[in-house]
């Protein structure tokens, strides 16, 4: 019977302490989310009103911030690093697709706008203005 | 480390999931994977149509107003709704943290929070929509064209198309967040998940909600940033 109490305490115990720290986990993960999306906005601002950085770099700043964002996300909050690797991998390796889908229809629709440019600019030519 | 790996070499001999996680929350994550998909191919069709068009509407210039300030804000009401996202999102895994420890009350509360939270961001949804509708931006026009002798001119018809499918496909998943998000408080406080001897549920539809937040730091990338 005492065995049991001491136990049942050593189990509270633990889960009270596991409570701490999984709590404060969250909480951390929270803030970077938040910073990060405060420096995107800043990031944003600062490019409205002074025109710096380049749109090239803040593009990828931006694009890069997101995906930290997404890694926290699906990682901590989604519990995804905690699960096993078989889970992970069937679930990850699946989205590597995007790579190819972006890759193609980004460029696709470039040289849409390349093509239409080229376009008016020969047309123009062909027809001057009276 | 170690014991992760070798129970997982005894998982493939079958009788067990490889996966380690109950058919209910492998198949969210399936789901999950799919929507991932169809909201990748929205943004990614936006992404195409944006980069084939010689002029596109300026993000800062179209989202500038916040409710109750008659000011130019750029940015600053959607990063108040990226806010209550996120925060929801927390509220949401305090909610399935309480409900491994078995506390019903405090799942009750974080889930009740998390509600609020879904219902404050449609709200915002709303406002913005129709502050952009009653500006004149629907799916088939807008006023965000290029400025001639200091007139505005109309801008790309598929700005609108995309801005309120892929956001209004967004916010039908918060909806139907906030529904089922309902439906399981009510069960929590019926004492449903005591019977039954554990708190899954609430894990699962918190991938769901948290996979809403994901899809809004995308969308958010993608729309009022770029």
């Amino acid at each position: 019977m005492e065995q049991q109490a001491t136990i049942t305490a050593t189990l509270e115990d633990e889960s009270a302490h596991a409570f701490d720290s999984t709590v404060a986990r969250i909480w951390r993960v929270f803030w970077i989310l938040l910073i990060v999306t405060l420096v995107e906005i800043a990031l944003a601002t600062v490019h409205y009103f002074f025109g710096v950085p380049p749109v090239l770099l803040r593009n990828v700043i931006f694009l890069s911030l997101t995906l930290v964002k997404a890694f926290y996300i699906v990682a901590e909050f989604m519990h995804l690093r905690h699960e096993v690797k078989n889970l992970i991998l069937s679930i990850m390796i699946p989205l590597l697709l995007f790579i190819w889908f972006i890759t193609a229809f980004l460029t696709d629709g470039n040289s849409w706008r390349i093509d239409r440019e080229r376009r008016a600019v020969q047309t123009e030519q062909v027809n001057p203005a009276p | 480390m170690s014991t992760i790996a070798s129970t997982q070499k005894v998982n493939w001999k079958g009788g067990v999931s490889p996966y380690n996680v109950s058919y209910g929350k492998l198949m969210m994550w399936f789901f999950l994977m799919s929507d991932a998909f169809t909201f990748g191919a929205f943004l990614i069709s936006y992404g195409t149509t944006r980069l084939s068009a010689s002029y596109w509407p300026d993000p800062n210039e179209v989202f500038d107003k916040a409710p109750f300030i008659n000011a130019k804000l750029p940015l600053v009401f959607v990063s108040l709704m990226t806010f209550i996202l996120i925060m929801s999102s927390v509220t949401m895994v305090l909610a399935v943290h309480a409900g491994h420890l078995r506390k019903r009350k405090e799942v009750a509360k974080w889930l009740s929070l998390t509600i609020l939270g879904g219902i404050l961001f449609l709200s915002c949804q709303a406002y913005e929509w129709t502050h952009l509708i009653e500006g004149g931006t629907t799916i088939s026009h807008n006023m965000f064209g290029p400025i001639v002798n200091g007139h505005h001119t109309p801008g790309p018809a598929a700005f609108g198309s995309f801005f309120f499918t892929i956001t209004g496909f967004h916010g039908g998943h918060v909806f139907s967040g906030v529904v089922i998000n309902t439906i399981v408080l009510i069960n929590v406080l019926m004492g449903t998940y005591d019977k039954r001897g554990h708190y899954e549920m609430v894990e699962k539809v918190g991938l769901y909600w948290h996979f809403v937040d994901l899809v809004w730091v995308f969308v958010f990338t993608c729309f009022y940033l770029l």
